[in-house]
């Protein structure tokens, strides 16, 4: 395997978000998060049943995720019947 | 000026000296006193910064995270089963990179209860990130306060001053208490760059990836090996202000010794009786003493030694089910040589039992005759 490559006096030693808590929410989680295509979406509320987090919000009509709170789990991808939820990269913070 | 001061004054008076701008702690014997004099000083009026009381050792370091964070110079102090209870904040004070300084005055683990010195509270600490430096003299402890402050600051990790209790924390012992000037000269005000700042809003520490944690650790590991060449330079400053030098190992009359006793705490003291009654008798003896435990001085160790020298670590610690801890350590800092020495492990005062000069050349004379055992620890029987 390759040894750790990175220069420890540009890594700083610790980590500080540039927002507050109110604003962090639950913290920093996700590598990947959801993205669902709302053509495809069939509002089975699956999605809404399986999270984890409870953060699917639907009450627009369609489903909303809360990205405060998500933790990129990628279970509403895994369970949704019509593959309309795709995990892509987090945008960097 | 001289004063005669048991370590436990030695250790607050370096507190006020470091202008410290907040203590708080809990009490516990034998530490009490040190906590008890600041105490003092704040009603009086003396010490300038805040003392806040609390209601165990886990909420003192709580609060000096706290104050730490906010960027003050802050110290606690404790012993025995009061640094066990602050465990998990000494992880977390070392993870955010607070340089906060803590007196650990060394007394035995219970069960059962126990109030007399051995390392094991300390050393069972090892793996929190903290720097750990023992003393051996009255005067070695405000000193190193001063110096762990120093050292702290300028590597951002948390530093534990070390030390026996009773044997010294009661002790009373001349003590050039230094000149409050010189030491502003030595320790500038806290500079924290990363402080928590009141008009910009900032999370700290919150959870990373596993990607950033891993960085973050190598980041540390990073600092804790700067500390080495920190505490070196920081020596040769403090020696040019106040004239006594501190480095991380001292060799005492080693020069033409192959067989060596290794100690740390102020046993080391006694050690250098030992040795010189040793060197009357025409024996080629020697101390090593061992100030820095963390940072593991690995490096200067390998330089000190020599093949076909034996070491006698001498612990009064032990770690259940393997071996004397300063020993252990030792053991594995010289593996990598082609010709290590031989290392020869001593369990000795547990709880407070006394390292005299007669058992320490005791110990000195199995090693050099060949009557210690390399593989496994050698339990000496009591002084006294």
């Amino acid at each position: 395997m390759p040894r750790l490559a990175f220069d420890p006096e540009k890594t700083p030693p610790i980590l500080i978000s540039g927002k507050s808590m109110s604003e962090n929410k639950t913290g920093i989680w996700r590598s990947i998060r959801p993205k669902i295509d709302m053509d495809k979406c069939t509002h089975c509320m699956v999605c809404w049943k399986f999270c984890p987090e409870a953060c699917v919000d639907l009450s627009s009509g369609d489903p909303q995720i809360d990205m405060g709170y998500c933790k990129g789990c990628a279970i509403c991808a895994d369970v949704c019947p019509v593959d309309c939820v795709e995990m892509v990269e987090e945008e960097s913070r | 000026m001289k004063k005669v001061l048991m370590g436990n004054h030695a250790a607050a008076i370096g507190v006020k000296l470091a202008r410290t701008d907040v203590v708080s702690a809990y009490p516990i014997t034998p530490q009490t006193q040190i906590i008890e004099m600041l105490n003092d000083l704040d009603e009086s009026g003396e010490f300038g910064g805040r003392f806040i009381k609390v209601e165990s050792e886990h909420s003192a370091m709580a609060a000096c995270l706290g104050s730490a964070t906010a960027g003050a110079r802050s110290f606690t102090a404790t012993s025995s089963q009061g640094l066990a209870y602050m465990h998990e904040m000494l992880h977390w004070v070392a993870g955010a990179r607070l340089p906060i300084v803590m007196c650990d005055v060394n007394r035995a683990m219970g069960a059962p209860w126990i109030l007399w010195t051995d390392q094991t509270d300390s050393l069972s600490q090892r793996d929190t990130g903290w720097m750990q430096f023992y003393c051996s003299s009255n005067q070695e402890i405000l000193d190193s306060v001063l110096m762990a402050y120093r050292v702290a600051e300028e590597v951002l990790l948390p530093a534990m001053v070390v030390y026996d209790g009773f044997t010294l924390s009661h002790t009373y012992e001349p003590v050039d208490v230094p000149d409050q000037k010189l030491v502003d000269k030595f320790l500038p005000k806290l500079k924290n760059e990363y402080a928590l700042r009141a008009d910009k809003a900032e999370a700290f520490s919150a959870l990373p990836s596993p990607k950033e944690y891993y960085r973050l650790r190598a980041r540390m590991d990073h600092d804790m090996g700067r500390a080495l060449k920190v505490f070196e330079e920081a020596g040769k400053t403090f020696e040019e202000l106040f004239g006594r030098r501190y480095e991380l190992i001292e060799p005492y009359r080693c020069e033409d010794a192959d067989t060596i006793l290794v100690v740390s705490g102020a046993p080391a003291s006694t050690a250098r009786v030992a040795v010189d009654q040793l060197r009357k008798e025409g024996c080629r003896a020697g101390l090593l003493k061992m100030r820095a435990f963390r940072p593991f001085p690995a490096q200067a160790l390998r330089d000190f030694v020599r093949p076909g020298m034996r070491l006698a670590v001498v612990d009064r610690n032990y770690s259940q089910g393997h071996h004397g801890i300063f020993c252990e350590e030792m053991k594995s800092a010289l593996y990598s040589l082609e010709k290590p020495p031989e290392v020869y492990g001593f369990i000795a005062g547990l709880g407070g039992g006394d390292i005299t000069p007669e058992l320490l050349s005791e110990i000195w004379r199995d090693t050099d005759e060949g009557r210690a055992d390399a593989a496994a620890p050698n339990w000496m029987e009591d002084a006294r």
